[in-house]
């Protein structure tokens, strides 16, 4: 099977106190330490495992600008992933997402897959580009896949759905996936393993190699364009159970109850 | 004329001469043994490198203590006493049994230097000896039976015991001892009878009391024993020879290399790969061990030599709360893959990785690099650096739990298992009431001191830990001590990245503080934290010498530099709790209690398990990360420890030591009763000061201490 991953470089959201740039269009990007959107490593450590069960290979994609970019590709060809292919140019600048599904899905028209992963969504997106990706295709989507089955030609797919119950769905290949955190444990990737694909060659496509239109994608072609950043204002403070301890763990189990988390 | 006892070797048997017969038995049992021992040293020889060459006398220093002289086993006071008893009985028969043999197909041979007194005096000392070592195996024999102590008990999960086995090995060994001193016995009965002179036989001893039985026992059938004895005794003799390597009596062999060849620097973890330089290790293909056969040879002799005796676990901390490690089993399991592997005839290792096979990986993960199990092996078997080639393994197939995967990445993109932001490294040295009164430097070659005071990522960032650097960086500056800090340009000392098999991570942090270091220009270095300290004393290379700073305390409070003044409350009751990497593996005991000690006032107690028996507070470093499975924490039995020992004050002196225990008060529910400080706050606190000082851990401690 022939998998592609489509990955992405964000502000690592734990390791970062993510403040307000004096302008407040951006967050302050000085301190910040990037890695690979977590969802997205979920997608390809389960496209590592599909392969070494059914055999294939797995490639990892990203759209992006720099050297950069390249160190999250190398990080998931630690892991495993047979190729990394950065997809970079002046033109995909300020891409929305419309714009990354079209870049992508020139990549995609490029290679012969079976199957594409993302992660559920980017850190720092809105979880839009697998969607559009699969349309753009006419390939059939799923989103917010929590386990995956190989069945013949067809996928197994399930999704959590409110509550904590699974839906089961089947799915036709080639297909796009959207990868839900938790579907599996992520192999860990150090500074050794990256090291040893330091020398493997990242190939790098442009807007004329994937024959993209530039003025579909980046600024140009941007039809979402962000106005404002903004910290919400605070709402009221925390509620304060009153009673003795009997009282406030009743309180707090009706409460969670009444909001899902128990049940 | 008066017949005398035909000797073995004069007489025949089935037509052939006892002469050719015990030479063919004497040759083919050498020959067994050789062929078995061969076997053994398969899977040595297929093994990793291991650099055990060096400094000759020092190992041989180590064996007279060691080995010969059985250091280590009266810290178990029954056993250790009865086998020094048999161990020295052993030596002394080693001779006896020698010359025994050769008596086989030589009857008049004597060895050199036997003759005459010290012939006479040796006679007497073996036949003691061989009535000392019976007699031990009879109470080693009722105390398996009876007594049966729970230290050699093999829980369900680790397989089924074997105190059959014990008890058979036991008995060859006490049939040896009695087959002997028959053989003399009866000999002396039968020339007394003869009216011939003698061989003098030691009063009380064991061929003395059966010479008497048999004093009126006819001539041939004393004969008949005299030459059954011998016969049995050979045959025992090469028996167990030949089947102590397939159990635990191999250690009779193996215990002087095994001792000879143990690992002579403290604190320190194997390289990777022996011989291989850091600049050369990206080449090596594979990390650590994940099969059998990338152990050192030396690791696979430990498994070898390991005589079973469970002190080892009884020690170990992990294995005390319930977590699935037990240090005996990663020795027993492993040299039961190596003798099914690596079996007597047919081929042999078949590279089966260890991990989800004899191990898992929790096992692994659950140790704490404590070295409680290495302090107590009377054969001095390792085993923190076998955990940690198995942990390199396992991170080098990217096996790591989740718990540990964030800390590792931070410590990889921002030098701390935080992932805190680098300039913040030394907020803790801006807080208000604290700055008001003292200035610590930034080393960032604007300003300079001859002393580096490195601080490590927890007491830079641990809002309550920052409170053991502001007293640190108080007693320094009382002390009159020129010092700074790196700020900013400090990364993790890596000391627990190394430890748990990260080691390109640990390299690179290594190598940042390194330069750091040295770009600050200081001429030694102080800690508060006693795993940097170890890292900076043994994993690192070319950095000034390095202190803790309760050694620090300890000198400045004898110079007169520093002054205490008594403790306010006289019926608080303190117990000093070694941390593994102060006391254990750096021998760092003496000074925090005499800086105790020298605060007027102060009652001080110790724990049973105090000093180099320390029991581990629940690990620090990437522990803290990591979520055992486990019955009870680590740090709540210490705590019971401490209050069995009637203190209400535990004074430690490393910051993951402060957050176990007093994470264990409070599950211990000894909140209010009980209370921890640092050795450095307590001294701070009691510091005699020119102007008073607000201080900030008066309010954490006040409701025990004040």
């Amino acid at each position: 099977m022939e998998i592609l991953v489509c990955v992405r470089r964000v502000p690592d959201t734990s390791e970062n106190e993510i403040q307000l740039n004096p302008a407040g269009n951006d967050i302050e990007r000085d301190d910040l330490v990037y890695s690979i959107n977590e969802p997205d490593n979920y997608a390809v450590e389960e496209a590592l495992q599909m392969v070494a069960k059914a055999g294939g290979t797995v490639t990892v994609v990203t759209v992006g600008s720099d050297d950069d970019d390249e160190e999250v590709l190398r990080r998931e060809m630690a892991m495993g992933a047979n190729h990394g292919v950065l997809l970079s140019d002046e033109a995909f600048d300020g891409s929305d997402g419309k714009g990354i599904a079209i870049i992508l899905k020139a990549f995609v028209q490029k290679g012969k897959y079976d199957l594409i992963l993302t992660g559920v969504q980017a850190e720092d997106g809105g979880a839009q580009v697998g969607g559009m990706l699969a349309a753009m295709l006419d390939y059939p989507f799923a989103s917010l896949v929590n386990s995956i089955v190989v069945d013949g030609g067809k996928l197994k797919v399930s999704r959590e759905i409110e509550g904590g119950n699974k839906e089961m769905n089947e799915i036709d290949l080639p297909c796009v996936l959207s990868i839900q955190t938790g579907i599996n444990e992520p192999r860990y990737v150090g500074m050794r393993g990256i090291r040893q694909v330091a020398s493997v060659e990242v190939p790098t496509f442009g807007a004329s190699d994937l024959g993209v239109d530039a003025s579909a994608v980046g600024d140009a072609g941007a039809k979402v364009k962000r106005m404002d950043y903004f910290m919400p204002a605070l709402g009221k403070g925390a509620e304060m159970l009153q009673g003795d301890r009997a009282e406030v763990i009743a309180k707090l189990i009706e409460l969670m109850k009444a909001k899902g988390g128990l049940n | 004329m008066v017949e005398g006892i035909q000797s073995p070797a004069q007489m025949t048997y089935w037509l052939i001469t006892g002469r050719d017969l015990f030479f063919v038995l004497n040759v083919l049992g050498v020959a067994c043994f050789f062929y078995i021992v061969s076997k053994r040293m398969t899977p040595l020889i297929r093994g990793e490198r291991d650099w055990r060459f060096d400094r000759p006398l020092v190992r041989l220093e180590r064996v007279l203590q060691f080995w010969l002289g059985q250091w280590k086993h009266p810290r178990y006071r029954t056993a250790g006493i009865m086998h020094i008893l048999f161990f020295a009985g052993f030596l002394i028969l080693a001779t006896q049994a020698f010359s025994l043999l050769i008596l086989g197909f030589s009857p008049n041979f004597t060895l050199p230097g036997s003759s005459g007194e010290i012939g006479h005096i040796y006679d007497i000392v073996k036949d003691y000896a061989a009535t000392v070592v019976f007699l031990c195996m009879v109470v080693a024999a009722v105390r398996r039976v009876v007594f049966k102590p729970a230290r050699y008990s093999v829980p369900a999960r680790y397989g089924k015991g074997h105190p059959v086995d014990a008890i058979f090995l036991l008995a060859l060994i006490a049939l040896l001892m009695a087959s002997e001193s028959l053989f003399e016995a009866s000999k002396a009965a039968f020339q007394t009878q003869q009216g011939q002179p003698v061989e003098f036989l030691a009063a009380l001893s064991l061929p003395w009391m059966l010479k008497n039985v048999l004093i009126s026992t006819p001539l041939p059938t004393l004969q008949t024993l005299h030459l059954g004895a011998y016969f049995v005794d050979v045959l025992t003799f090469y028996f167990l020879l030949c089947y102590r390597p397939f159990g635990i009596q191999f250690h009779v062999e193996t215990s002087l290399f095994n001792v000879y060849f143990a690992k002579l620097d403290r604190g320190t973890v194997k390289p990777v790969r022996w011989g291989v330089s850091d600049e050369h290790l990206d080449q090596v293909k594979s990390f650590g061990v994940k099969t059998f056969e990338d152990f050192t040879w030396k690791h696979m002799l430990d498994f070898y030599s390991c005589a079973d005796c469970g002190r080892c676990s009884d020690q170990c901390p992990a294995n005390a709360v319930g977590r699935p490690l037990s240090p005996r089993f990663i020795t027993i399991k492993a040299r039961d893959y190596s003798f099914q592997h690596y079996p007597m005839f047919g081929s042999s290792g078949n590279g089966t990785p260890l991990i989800g096979s004899i191990y898992s990986e929790d096992e692994i993960w659950s140790c704490t690099t404590c070295g409680a199990c290495e302090e107590e092996c009377p054969l001095l078997i390792q085993y923190i650096d076998k955990i940690v080639d198995l942990r390199r393994g396992m991170i080098d197939d990217g096996n790591v739990p989740q718990s540990l995967q964030k800390p590792l990445k931070a410590l990889e993109s921002r030098g701390n298992p935080y992932g805190k932001m680098e300039k913040k490294r030394a907020e803790w040295t801006k807080a208000k009431d604290f700055s008001q009164t003292c200035t610590v430097k930034t080393l960032d070659g604007k300003s300079n001191a001859d002393t580096l005071y490195f601080v490590d990522s927890i007491t830079s960032y641990d809002d309550r830990m920052q409170s053991i650097g502001r007293a640190t960086a108080r007693i320094l500056d009382s002390a009159g001590v020129n010092f700074g800090i790196l700020g900013a340009a400090e990364k993790d000392s890596g000391h627990d990245a190394r430890r748990f098999g990260e080691e390109t991570l640990f390299m690179a942090l290594r190598d940042h503080n390194v330069d750091a270091i040295k770009a600050s220009g200081v001429q030694r270095i102080v800690t508060s934290d006693p795993h940097a300290y170890n890292a900076l004393k043994h994993d690192y290379e070319d950095v000034p010498p390095v202190e803790h700073i309760s050694q620090v305390i300890c000198r400045e409070v004898k110079s007169g530099k520093l002054k205490l003044d008594p403790v306010e409350n006289m019926d608080n009751v303190y117990a000093y709790h070694d941390p593994c990497y102060l006391g254990r593996h750096n021998q760092v005991y003496d000074d925090p209690r005499d800086v105790l000690d020298a605060i007027p006032g102060l009652k001080r107690v110790e724990m049973d398990r105090c000093r180099d028996r320390s029991f581990c507070c629940g690990g620090g470093g990437l522990m803290l990360f990591y979520e055992p499975k486990e019955d009870e924490r680590m740090g709540v039995k210490r705590v019971k420890m401490a209050a069995e020992a009637g203190a209400n004050v535990i004074v430690t002196a490393c910051p993951f030591c402060m957050v176990n225990i007093e994470d264990a008060i409070k599950v211990a529910g000894l909140e209010g009763k009980m209370t921890a400080i640092d050795l450095a706050e307590l001294v701070d606190k009691q510091l005699v000061r020119p102007a008073p000082v607000k201080l900030e851990h008066d309010k954490l401690t006040s409701e025990v201490l004040a």
